[in-house]
């Protein structure tokens, strides 16, 4: 390490050097840090202050620089300096705006201060300037997989922007489930009549688009490689296959309708006059090609009489159907409704709905329907029954509360089943272990059935298709990352990540056209994608230290790491969201990465001094999540809510990242007790790399297992929730912990 | 065939359409979006008090319920303090459409006969139109006597105080009950009504004539 020169620069602006002993500071930086070039800067961001830094890395050979200043999340502009190593210390929302200022608090915090200086000059050493990945590719193409509204639109829209495309479209046709429909929800003023479906206008589009190569009656054969460098095989119907190379990947491979013929007390499959909503626009779209009279299928006879049965096996409780709302098939049947009163108004049309959603300008569509004369009844339908040419409907009127409504000589029935998602192979299913002679137990656990057909075909490790989240959807991060699936540069829009309609599934497919180009953009550079856009860090592997216990390529969340034939793992970085969960993960800690490893952490850990037992300063240790619970402790500081002078902060890449090691290296140093600040996990999880908190939190669930090895109380680890908003919340957390440990005791490890 | 059995057929259990036709404002009917502001800003609605709230009476309509709504005492609740058309969301005049089902089940003759407000109504119609002025004495003496002889003295002994004082203080005549004051020309009001009778009839055919 005889290359690398650190510089300590400790800023005095924003009231630092009011409230803290800034040439002790600079001196702690010397002496406990050992770094050669310590300063001090009235103003560090201004331009001075990094003219100054500027220069001493061109002129004195600085390598590596450590900021006491700010927290690592202010003035990123500022302190740039891509080409070297670079450690903050965060004195001004980490110390002063959490303390006191006042003549006894002084001491303490100065003392936190003094800490972080060591901290940060400890950190930067354990840390080289990240290089990027070398491993990139450059394709610009853009494959699109399905070509219905959403794949079309998202193709018109990257061509739109200058890049190539490549839709797949399984079917000879273009359209998908739009191109069936007779006409559409109506999207502009004044929202009262069914309008064209515009599927011929963007099926033609793409047709007359240059930029845009079209293949249909094909599939996807095969995924390989990484963004900027997939290899895709497209299987076409003559039996050719061809190969192109793809930068990303939008699949935009809509729904199925949920199956009627599962719902036969509403008389799905019982009669032909029974229909779902495909079934209707198949007869509207007849009717429009003849003489504009929608006939019953069973004998031909015009139909005088109509019912549309809304939530037909959705928002089922009982757990044998679809336990979601599609959202679209409310505007969907009083569309179907207009197709009947619109060519004649004597047609007696009625909507039987639990709870009618019309979602975007519906309100108006709804209306018109009245206007028109729709009947909209509110109450839950438990029985329809055929009984030749006609059917008798069953249901419980909800406004009367009549639970023997009935509606009598019914020509047509019309079922509102909704949307299922055609995501592919559930590969948590897949991954599961089955266990001989129980193999039928996790498919009856799942309650949708979903296509056991691939629909990417991938070649890596974690299964062939993208994982589903919900209900067999293939959405990710549900509240932040829209388009994100847990395949980098793969997204998915439209209906198969979450239930919607053409207007929804339009501006979809327009979303993640653009983040798909973001990922090339950035795999071709070498960067990460969300959430740590940019960043130029990425995992490296001491494979001769590798016992292949495979963790790492069960666990990243992302499927970045295949296996090759040894079973050593292959790290694909394109892929690689550097959310460090491999690194957590790794029993013999040989992953890290250039900036962020099981040093850097593990010496900031080892940096802080440890008062004895008698000075009744115990020092609690922080691990904060960067992405919610380090922002939510420095907006606490911006608000100024005071916390604990005991506690040492440092900002973890995710709780997935958290080796067990710094924890049992923070307990035998002497620390009263350790905080793993990380988000939500589970179901509801709001941890950015989706699964990396869960993983966490099943680790340090073992944990238990060194405390007793270590005698020590299981109050000495603490895992919490924290979300971005607990600005209040997390001081209290602080604080309550520090008087818990208080009643604890000190560590028995001090001082050894 | 009486009027009423003509009307049903006509419509073949159709309520909603016999409804746009023959009642005042009725073909807001079918823009009732089912909810319950009415029923829940009615001042008369409390406890239960209109057995059919407005919602309710819309949603029968349309279900067909037409000898439940028409011979339901709910609308002859309303006291037209227009509560519910200022907060109905869909604008519905519901203040008019409850009138104009009261209105249409009387001259159906299927309103419950001794309802209070219809019963009130009727008496108050017949005294005003019969001189052209409101003979006062006359319209509370008939309200006293609603319910019966026995009930009506009950009733009279109850207010006895009152009328007294009315009487000290010459806001009450007790020759008011021998006749009364009356209109000078009373040929002319009614001939008036008669004209308007044949205005409103004539219109009503004319609308459901298209």
């Amino acid at each position: 390490m005889a290359d690398i020169k650190v510089a300590a620069y400790i800023c005095k602006g924003c009231g630092l050097g009011e409230r803290l002993d800034t040439d002790a500071l600079v001196k702690v930086a010397q002496k406990d840090g050992k770094v050669p070039l310590a300063k001090s800067h009235d103003f560090l961001c201004n331009a001075d202050g990094v003219a100054m830094i500027r220069n001493d890395i061109a002129n004195e050979g600085v390598t590596h620089v450590m900021i006491g200043a700010c927290s690592r999340r202010a003035k990123t502009e500022a302190f740039f300096f891509p080409e070297n190593a670079v450690a903050r210390a965060n004195l001004r929302e980490g110390v002063i705006w959490i303390r006191p200022d006042t003549e006894e608090a002084r001491e303490t915090t100065q003392e936190m201060a003094e800490d972080y200086i060591r901290m940060g000059c400890a950190e930067v050493k354990a840390m080289t300037a990240p290089g990027g990945n070398a491993n990139t590719g450059s394709s610009k193409t853009l494959l699109v997989v399905g070509g219905g509204v959403t794949g079309m639109t998202t193709a018109i829209e990257a061509s739109k922007t200058g890049y190539p495309v490549v839709l797949v479209e399984k079917s000879g046709a273009l359209g998908g489930w739009a191109g069936k429909l007779y006409k559409r929800v109506p999207v502009h003023e004044p929202y009262k009549s069914p309008m064209d479906t515009g599927v011929a206008d963007l099926a033609s589009q793409v047709m007359g688009d240059s930029n845009i190569k079209l293949y249909l009656n094909a599939t996807v054969a095969k995924t390989d490689g990484a963004p900027g460098r997939f290899v895709v095989d497209i299987a076409t119907e003559s039996g050719a296959t061809h190969t192109e190379d793809i930068g990303a990947i939008v699949q935009a491979t809509g729904f199925t309708l949920y199956d009627m013929n599962k719902l036969p007390e509403l008389g799905g499959g019982q009669s032909p006059n029974v229909v779902d909503q495909a079934g209707l626009e198949a007869l509207a779209t007849a009717a429009a090609a003849g003489d504009g009279v929608i006939r019953r299928p069973s004998d031909g006879q015009p139909v005088k009489s109509v019912v549309f049965v809304q939530c037909a096996g959705q928002r089922d409780t009982t757990g044998q159907h679809l336990s979601y709302c599609s959202g679209f098939c409310c505007n969907a049947s009083i569309k179907q409704a207009m197709y009947f009163k619109d060519a004649n108004p004597a047609v007696d049309t009625t909507i039987i709905y639990t709870d009618l959603r019309t979602p975007g300008n519906g309100e108006d569509f709804y209306r018109s329907a009245q206007e028109k004369g729709v009947v909209f009844t509110k109450g839950r339908v438990a029985q329809v029954l055929p009984n030749g040419a006609t059917s008798t409907v069953k249901f419980h009127d909800l406004i009367l509360d009549d639970a023997d409504a009935a509606m009598a000589d019914v020509d047509l029935v019309v079922l509102a089943t909704g949307q299922v998602a055609n995501s592919g192979v559930n590969i948590e299913t897949l991954t599961k272990p089955q266990v001989e002679g129980q193999e039928g137990e996790p498919q009856a656990a799942a309650t949708v059935e979903v296509k056991p057909i691939s629909i990417l075909n991938l070649s890596y490790r974690q299964g062939p298709d993208v994982p589903q989240l919900k209900q067999g959807f293939t959405d990710s991060h549900f509240i932040c990352f829209p388009y994100e699936t847990r395949r980098t540069g793969i997204y998915t829009a439209g209906p198969v990540r979450r239930p919607m309609d053409i207007a929804q599934a339009r501006e979809d497919a327009t979303g993640a056209a653009l983040k798909a180009i973001q990922a090339l953009e950035n795999a071709e550079l070498g960067r990460a994608a969300h959430p740590r856009s940019g960043d130029l860090s990425f995992p490296k592997v001491r494979l001769e230290g590798c016992t292949q216990c495979k963790r790492c390529t069960v666990e990243c969340p992302f499927g970045a790491i295949d296996e090759d034939e040894k079973r050593f793992p292959v790290f694909n970085e394109s892929r690689c969201r550097r959310c460090g969960t491999c690194m957590g993960a790794c029993p013999v800690r040989v992953i890290s990465f250039e900036n962020y490893s099981v040093n850097t952490v593990g010496a900031q850990i080892k940096a802080v001094d440890i008062p004895d037992e008698f000075s009744e300063k115990p020092r609690i240790l922080i691990l904060a999540c960067e992405n919610d619970a380090y922002p939510a402790l420095d907006m606490a500081g911006m608000n100024r809510n005071e916390y604990s002078a005991f506690v040492r902060i440092i900002p973890i890449r995710c709780l997935g990242s958290v080796n067990t090691i710094w924890i049992t290296d923070a307990l035998n140093a002497g620390y009263d007790g350790v905080m793993l600040m990380g988000c939500k996990s589970g179901d509801e999880y709001q941890c950015h790399f989706v699964k990396g908190s869960e993983l966490g939190r099943v680790r340090m669930s073992k944990i238990d297992d060194t405390l007793k090895t270590l005698n020590l109380e299981s109050e000495r680890v603490r895992d919490l929730e924290v979300a971005i908003t607990d600005i209040q919340r997390v001081p209290e957390m602080i604080d309550k912990y520090a008087a818990e440990l208080v009643a604890v005791g000190p560590s028995p490890f001090k001082g050894f | 065939m009486s009027a009423n059995t003509a009307v049903a057929a006509k419509y073949r259990n159709n309520f909603l359409k016999e409804i746009e036709e023959q009642v005042e404002m009725g073909d807001w009917v079918k823009m009732c979006m089912q909810c319950g502001v009415c029923s829940g800003s009615c001042p008369t609605n409390f406890q239960g008090a209109w057995e059919h709230p407005p919602q309710e009476l819309f949603m029968m309509i349309r279900a067909g319920k037409r000898e439940e709504v028409l011979t339901t005492s709910s609308m002859w609740n309303c006291t037209s303090c227009y509560n519910c058309i200022v907060r109905c969301p869909r604008k519905l005049p519901i203040t008019h459409i409850m009138h104009g089902i009261a209105e249409y089940a009387h001259r159906l003759g299927m309103a419950p006969k001794l309802q209070p407000t219809r019963f009130f109504s009727g008496l108050f119609w017949k005294n005003a139109t019969k001189t052209g002025r409101v003979n006062e004495l006359k319209l509370s003496m008939g309200l006293y006597f609603k319910d019966g002889f026995v009930q009506g003295i009950k009733n009279g002994m109850a207010m006895q105080a009152v009328a007294l004082g009315l009487v000290k203080a010459k806001r009450l005549n007790v020759m008011e009950l021998f006749g009364g004051h009356k209109c000078k020309d009373q040929k002319g009001i009614q001939a008036m009504l008669k004209k308007a009778y044949e205005i409103e009839r004539s219109r009503k055919t004319a609308r459901i004539a298209g």
